[in-house]
């Protein structure tokens, strides 16, 4: 089998049993990245020397016997919205454009410590503020599948890494259908979990009370896996939630008997593609005919998310990014007169539109006069929203639908009209506001042979529930259709 | 008939807590470490960094405000506070407006005119701020972030002040309050006490309030005093000749004793507040509540009144003693080390008072142990050592806490109680001093202080003053 071809887990057995060395695989994805890099452009920075001596390194351990995890000496791609020691961390921003991080986020130490080779840092939506990856400072990514069209995002550069098997996993991260959205664009699994199961420690903060790291993979069994790795309690993170049911892996069980699935009618209303309306209703099916119990109802509210999302992550943002004025790291104008001329003209020289637009949407909904009526109202709806989840989870186990209206769409056509990309978040910028795990699983393909992803959500710490029906409807899915060019 | 005008005050006191790391991260707090040294990615700033925070300040701002009657919000959060400037390193201070600790609280005041309550308006907690020092040679601002992240108390009190005197009143007040709980120095000097003064006036017998401005950069109790009395004459000769009081900040200069405008209240800034994302909000339980409420110590008047009743010492000294926890304790475990309490108290009112002056030192400051101070009485009582002996060894003690026994062991200066010897020597003088002998027998008391002088320096000090006394007028 050829190595790139693995899942992560296969990788991980085959390391185990000597049938592929660490540096094998490292060296086989290392010569991918190169002959694919300059199509897709997956990565802003590429650690070919760091993984090679941490490959060199881990597969001592692994004679040694001192790493046994599933995912030991698997190369693994990472979000560069997370720090990494001594490596650069962008955010895909001119403003971070030299910033090399001290300390490295907990859930890329989690990784290490399972001993994971760190291939380098892929592109995003800058400050992951977008929903194509063609926010970036540094170019845009081209989705894998089909190279005129985008990745999504804005974790687009990890979807399509895995996707164009320049990486064997990746890590993302969801603020409103970040880790989903481009895995459904690009043919992966991705899964954003429960707010408060991943450590955000050392991830640059967009929206805090919505951001969540999880991965991005090529099947649900590597997901439930690097699940294990990643979930873990942290104390640096109060928002970090102990948990004792991590153990992800045990819910691969191809078995949906009696489960109780819901489909929000809302979700299959105007401005959804028929395409992805069948697909995802096909998928459905096949969990019913497994016999699964799968029944419509009405979720509510869901028209209220786009603009409660966009006031409460813009508001978060507008503060989290006050940090990147130019004095400590990051860009500094060449020329100013005084401090403020500085923080000015560093701060408009730094951010990209996107950035800026969302800085001052989110300054408006907080400044005095506006609070009350635009961020503490959005806090009320947020709340009602979650009350509609609560609602609809006691009658269901896992909520069924499309994580996007549509396809990847082609390059460029989404950046001139920022409301119709902001509306393509509406499957999935609930899930974030509510807290609540959700899933993303390829499920077919349209006519212009670009994927469709399956998105399933469950109850807060219900991660579980939604590994077993996504890993039983995988089982009787088959494998996803590779690339066209294979 | 000229208008008669009253001084309306309100306080907001900033108090640096006295725990061992920063509010949300595990920092030093320790003052005096070279430049960013007491840092980390989280006081800094750093991208991906996050906030935790330190539960011992949360306990200080509950044990403030249960001592001074407030109303403790059982569930309460953390705002930011948004502005950009270098010594802010996240350009957003973490701070509470919304939903802020302790509310709706008050103290007891007494001033020549009698007692009266200070309203506490609130009590929040948050985080310092670092430094900004000006390199003027190199012509650059440079910043150290040792001070971030320090855990600050803001104390507001309701605008319920009159004059100076009230003033310092209550701010005597919290300091002793907040020492008694070991919450903080409470070091005006030093910073780790710091008060901003909102002032206003109006004609006596108005309801309403009038235009107000805020003081800064009190730095002592004295300079507090002059800038009430300096801006309360500013804005009476404002409204007396016919113009208006701004509302404004101002900085108080009291070398020239005047103050100048920093910004209005036109150059106010939109802090746009908001719940800081990264810190869940902070639920405390009944239990919890109950549990600081049983920690909280025995203050000041319930002390004064103990001591009243179990000491016979005068109310001047217990005034003194309690007015610092500190000495308060020594006196207390020297006497339960069975020290009587007026020689415990009379070595603290004279000799350590005495001490504490002339080295510029604070009660705070006193080394001794109880346990020395009590031998040292024990070896007088014993007349083991005279007193002026006594008072040598005291000094010594009083810089380095040494183990008066010992010393007195080691050093020779017990009392040379051997009467044959001492008797010898006295006869030697008496011999060798017929003029003073002369004098004695001629009705001049006083030449018997002479001989007991030379007796005592013939002892080097260590005779017993009444033995020598009895033996000379024997002798004579």
């Amino acid at each position: 089998m050829n190595i790139l071809d693995m899942t992560a887990v296969s990788l991980g057995a085959a390391i185990k049993n000597k049938e592929v060395t660490v540096l094998e695989a490292t060296e086989a994805v290392l010569a991918q990245i190169e002959a694919k890099e300059s199509e897709y452009h997956c990565y802003v920075t590429v650690d070919r020397e760091g993984a090679l001596a941490a490959a060199e390194r881990i597969q001592k351990k692994i004679d040694a016997g001192e790493l046994t995890g599933p995912l030991a000496g698997v190369p693994v791609a990472i979000k560069d919205n997370m720090c990494t020691e001594g490596m650069l961390t962008t955010c895909s921003s001119k403003i971070l454009g030299n910033f090399v991080p001290t300390f490295s986020s907990e859930a890329v130490l989690n990784l290490q410590k399972a001993g994971a080779v760190i291939l380098g840092k892929t592109n995003m939506d800058e400050f992951a503020m977008g929903s194509t990856t063609e926010t970036s400072a540094f170019g845009v990514t081209k989705n894998p599948r089909n190279p005129e069209h985008v990745p999504g995002g804005s974790s687009g550069g990890s979807a399509a890494a895995v996707a164009a098997q320049e990486c064997f996993y990746a890590l993302g991260s969801d603020t409103g259908g970040s880790i989903r959205q481009p895995a459904s664009y690009c043919g992966v699994v991705g899964l954003k979990p429960t707010y408060g199961t991943v450590s955000r420690y050392g991830l640059i903060a967009y929206g805090s009370s919505l951001d969540q790291i999880g991965p991005l993979c090529k099947d649900v069994t590597d997901c439930a896996t690097i699940m294990e790795i990643i979930a873990t309690h942290d104390p640096k993170d109060s928002t970090s939630v102990q948990r004792d049911d991590t153990d992800f892996t045990g819910a691969l069980v191809d078995d949906v008997k009696g489960m109780k699935i819901g489909i929000p009618r809302d979700y299959f209303g105007e401005g959804l593609d028929p395409e992805v309306k069948e697909a995802v209703l096909a998928a459905a099916k096949v969990l019913e005919a497994k016999g699964a119990i799968v029944e419509e109802f009405d979720l509510s509210l869901v028209e209220y998310a786009i603009p409660t999302y966009y006031t409460i992550a813009a508001a978060e943002a507008s503060s989290n990014l006050e940090r990147f004025d130019g004095i400590k790291y990051g860009y500094r104008t060449e020329e100013y007169e005084g401090l403020h001329n500085m923080y000015k003209k560093s701060r408009s020289e730094g951010f990209g539109p996107e950035v800026k637009r969302r800085i001052m949407l989110g300054s408006f909904v907080l400044s005095s006069g506006y609070y009350d009526a635009y961020y503490l109202k959005a806090l009320r709806v947020k709340a009602l929203i979650k009350k509609a989840f609560d609602e609809a989870f006691a009658k269901y186990d896992v909520i069924l639908g499309p994580v996007a209206p549509t396809t990847a769409p082609k390059l460029g056509a989404s950046l001139s009209d920022p409301i119709k990309m902001y509306l393509s978040d509406i499957y999935t910028i609930s899930v974030n506001l509510a807290g609540l795990p959700g899933l993303s699983i390829p499920c077919g393909m349209d006519s212009k042979g670009l994927p469709i992803g399956l998105q399933m959500i469950g109850d807060c710490f219900n991660e579980k529930k939604l590994i077993r029906a996504a890993f039983a409807y995988e089982q009787a899915r088959g494998a996803f259709g590779k690339k066209e060019d294979e | 008939m000229a208008k008669q005008y009253e001084t309306v005050i309100g306080l907001e006191v900033h108090v640096e807590l006295a725990t061992k790391t920063k509010i949300f991260c595990g920092c030093s707090t320790e003052f005096g470490g070279e430049p960013n040294t007491h840092t980390c990615p989280v006081c800094t700033g750093m991208p991906g960094s996050l906030p935790v925070l330190n539960k011992q300040v949360l306990e200080y701002a509950v044990a403030v405000g249960l001592a001074t009657n407030c109303t403790i919000t059982q569930y309460c959060k953390f705002d930011r506070k948004n502005y950009f400037y270098p010594d802010n390193p996240q350009n957003y201070q973490i701070s509470q407006l919304y939903l802020p600790i302790c509310r709706d609280g008050k103290v007891e005041i007494e001033t020549e005119n009698g007692k009266k309550f200070v309203g506490i308006h609130e009590i929040h907690m948050e985080e310092d701020a670092g430094k900004l020092i000006h390199d003027e040679w190199e012509d650059c601002s440079l910043v150290d972030y040792n001070r971030s992240g320090v855990p600050l108390i803001e104390i507001v009190s309701e605008p319920d002040m009159r004059s100076a005197e009230e003033v310092i009143a209550y701010l005597e007040k919290l300091r002793m309050t907040i020492q008694y709980l070991g919450a903080s120095d409470c070091k005006l000097q030093e910073g780790s006490m710091r008060a901003d003064v909102n002032l206003s006036i109006r004609e006596v017998g108005t309801k309403e309030f009038g235009t107000r401005t805020e003081m800064k950069n009190l730095n002592s109790f004295k300079a507090i005093a002059r800038a009430i009395e300096g801006e309360t004459e500013r804005q009476i000769d404002l409204l007396e000749s016919g113009q208006k009081v701004v509302q404004e900040t101002r900085r108080w200069d009291d070398n020239k004793g005047e103050s100048y405008a920093m910004r209005s209240k036109e150059d106010a800034q939109d802090y746009r507040y908001f719940p800081d994302p990264d810190l869940v909000p902070i639920v405390l339980d009944d239990t919890f509540l109950e549990e600081i409420r049983k920690r909280q110590p025995e203050f000041r008047e319930e002390k004064m009144l103990r001591y009243k009743e179990e000491f016979d010492i005068p109310e001047y000294d217990i005034e003194i003693i309690t007015g610092s926890k500190h000495m308060a304790d020594i006196f207390e475990a020297t006497v339960a080390l069975g020290s009587q309490p007026k020689k415990v108290s009379n070595w603290l009112m004279v000799e350590t008072l005495r001490l504490l002056k002339e080295n510029n030192m604070d009660p705070e400051d006193i080394r001794f142990s109880p346990e020395n101070l009590a031998k040292l009485i024990a070896l007088t009582d014993g007349k083991a050592i005279n007193s002026s002996v006594a008072k040598e060894v005291f000094e010594v003690m009083f810089e380095q806490d040494i183990d008066p026994e010992k010393y007195v062991e080691e050093k020779g200066l017990k009392t040379v109680n051997d009467e044959g010897a001492l008797r010898k020597t006295i006869e030697e003088i008496v011999a060798a001093n017929p003029q003073s002998v002369e004098d004695y027998h001629n009705g001049k008391e006083r030449a018997i202080g002479f001989l007991v002088g030379q007796t005592m320096k013939a002892m080097k000090g260590k005779a017993d003053p009444g033995l020598v006394n009895q033996i000379l007028k024997e002798l004579l």
